[in-house]
C-alpha cells in the first residue's frame, strides 16, 4: 500500500451532469475548483471559512460549503452547482419566486440561498417559517433583511405541495 | 484566505491511514469531515500540514447496538446522528445536540470523531460525550485502546490522542428507563457558536451536569451534581455558578456567562421535572 502525501492530486467526478477528469493542488478548495478551473462562477467565495454560505453547492444530494471541502476530496461525487441546477430547470420556481418577491438585491448569495433553500424543500412537505428561516441560518443575506427569501421559499413550498395549484 | 496544505492522500482502510499518519512525520492532520480543519488551514491557523483523508474509511461509519452499549463510528456525520433511530431511541442528547450545532450544510459534513478530537470547549458533542459517560476508541501503531471521556479532553483542542493514533469511535451506556437527557444553550444567532451551554443526564437520581463555553474543557459539575442529587436545586444553581471561572471575551462577560448557566440550569430542571410530573 503506497504511504506517500501528493501536492497534486488526480480526481475524477461530474459536474452538472457531465463527467470532470482534473489534477488539482491539494489545498485546493471545491468552490476554486468550480470557479477558477472550471469557470462555473455562481458559488462565490466569500468568507472562506464557513460563515457565509455564498460558496454553498450540492455534492451528493446534499448542500455543502465549498470552502470547507476540498476539491480532492470530491473525487467520485456528484456536483451540482446553480448553473446546472438552472439549465435543468430543478430550481426554476424557486429563481421565479425570487424575482417576484424581490428575494435578491446584489444577488450575490442567491447561489448559496437557492441551493439551501432546494434541499429544504426536497425533504418534502411545506416547511414552516421558522423551520425555512433555522435551515437558511448559515447563508447571509446583506440586502433582503431575509423577510422576502422566506416569503418566496414558503412560496414555492406551498406551491409544490398542490396545495397553491387550485 | 486559502488553504496552504503541505500534501493530500486518501486512506483507503485504517491500517493505511495508521501507516499516512506514522509516515508524515508530527506533520500528519487527520482530515474527517473538515469543517474546523479546513476553516483553520484556510485562516493560516496552520500550515504544510500532510492531509490524511479518512472519509473512505468504511469501518469508521455508522452507528451499531451492541448489548447495553450504543457504538457510533468516529466518521458518523452530525446529519446523520440528528436522524438515526438508534441514536434517537439510545442516546437522545447527542440527536437534541445537533440541532444547536452549527448551520445544514455544516452537519452535513462534519462528524462526531472529528468534533472530539478537536475538542473545542464551545462545541456540544464534547460536552455530551462526558455528560453521557461515554468512552472514546483510538487506534494507534500499538494496537487500540478506550479513552474515559473524564480523562479524554486535556485544555482547548488538547486531548490524550497521542501522536499516531486515530479516533475510531465512541462507545456509550444506552439509556436506561427514566432516564432523562436534556440540553440547552444561548447564542445571539441560530447556528454560533454558545455564549454558554449545559448538559445534563439523569439516571436512576444521579445528575451528571457538564457546560459548554465556560472553560478550556468540558468538565463534571461535581458540587452542582451532589446538591441536584439531594434535591437542593437552588443549591445546585448556585453551586454550579460558583464552581465556574469563565473566560470574559467580545462576546460574553465571564460575570454574563455565570448568570447564564445557572439559567440554562434552572430551565434543564424545569424539563426533568416536567417530563415526570
Amino acid at each position: 500500500m503506497t504511504v506517500t502525501f501528493s501536492d497534486r492530486i488526480d480526481i475524477a467526478l461530474t459536474v452538472n451532469g457531465e463527467a470532470v477528469e482534473a489534477r488539482v493542488p491539494a489545498g485546493r478548495h471545491l468552490v476554486d475548483f468550480l470557479r477558477l478551473d472550471l469557470g462555473l462562477t455562481g458559488a462565490h467565495a466569500s468568507c472562506e471559512h464557513g460563515v457565509c454560505g455564498a460558496c454553498t453547492v450540492r455534492v451528493d444530494g446534499q448542500a455543502i460549503r465549498g470552502c470547507l471541502m476540498l476539491a480532492a476530496q470530491a473525487d467520485g461525487t456528484e456536483v451540482w452547482t446553480i448553473e446546472g441546477l438552472s439549465d435543468t430547470g430543478a430550481v426554476a420556481d424557486l429563481q421565479a419566486a425570487f424575482i417576484a418577491r424581490n428575494a435578491l438585491q446584489c444577488g450575490f448569495c442567491t447561489p448559496g440561498m437557492l441551493v439551501a433553500a432546494q434541499e429544504l424543500l426536497n425533504a418534502g412537505g411545506v416547511p414552516d417559517r421558522t423551520t425555512i428561516r433555522e435551515h437558511l441560518s448559515g447563508n447571509y443575506c446583506r440586502c433582503t433583511g431575509y423577510e422576502a427569501i422566506v416569503d418566496a421559499i414558503e412560496t414555492v413550498a406551498i406551491a409544490r405541495s398542490g396545495r397553491g395549484a387550485a | 484566505m486559502k488553504a496552504s496544505v503541505g500534501g493530500y492522500a486518501r486512506a483507503t482502510d485504517l491500517r493505511h491511514a495508521l501507516d499516512l499518519l506514522a509516515a508524515s512525520d508530527g506533520m500528519g492532520r487527520v482530515l474527517a469531515g473538515g469543517q474546523s480543519l479546513i476553516a483553520a488551514l484556510n485562516m493560516r491557523l496552520s500550515s504544510g500540514d500532510l492531509l490524511i483523508d479518512i472519509n473512505r474509511i468504511d469501518s469508521l461509519k455508522g452507528v451499531v447496538l451492541a448489548g447495553d452499549r450504543l457504538r457510533i463510528g468516529a466518521l458518523t456525520r452530525h446529519a446523520e446522528i440528528a436522524t438515526d433511530p438508534l441514536v434517537a431511541q439510545h442516546a437522545p442528547l447527542l440527536q437534541k445536540a445537533t440541532d444547536l450545532i452549527a448551520h445544514a450544510a455544516i452537519r452535513n459534513r462534519g462528524t462526531i470523531g472529528g468534533a472530539l478530537a478537536h475538542a473545542d470547549p464551545a462545541a456540544e458533542f464534547p460536552a455530551c460525550v462526558l455528560a453521557l459517560d461515554a468512552t472514546i476508541q483510538v487506534e494507534g501503531p500499538q494496537g487500540s485502546r478506550e479513552i474515559p471521556a473524564a480523562e479524554f479532553f486535556v485544555d482547548v483542542f488538547e486531548t490524550t490522542i497521542q501522536e499516531g493514533e486515530i479516533l475510531t469511535a465512541i462507545s456509550l451506556p444506552i439509556q436506561e428507563a427514566n432516564e432523562r437527557q436534556v440540553i440547552h444553550e444561548l447564542g445571539r444567532r441560530s447556528g454560533d457558536y454558545a455564549l454558554a451551554g449545559l448538559c445534563i443526564v439523569r439516571r436512576e437520581a444521579r445528575h451528571r451536569i457538564v457546560c459548554i463555553s465556560v472553560g478550556p474543557k468540558p468538565e463534571l459539575a461535581i458540587a452542582a451534581m451532589a446538591r441536584l442529587d439531594e434535591g437542593d436545586e437552588d443549591g445546585a444553581v448556585a453551586a454550579l455558578r460558583d464552581g465556574l471561572d469563565p473566560p470574559s471575551d467580545t462576546q460574553a462577560s465571564a460575570t454574563y456567562r455565570r448568570h447564564l448557566v445557572g439559567v440554562l440550569l434552572q430551565r434543564a430542571i424545569a424539563d426533568l421535572n416536567g417530563a415526570t410530573a
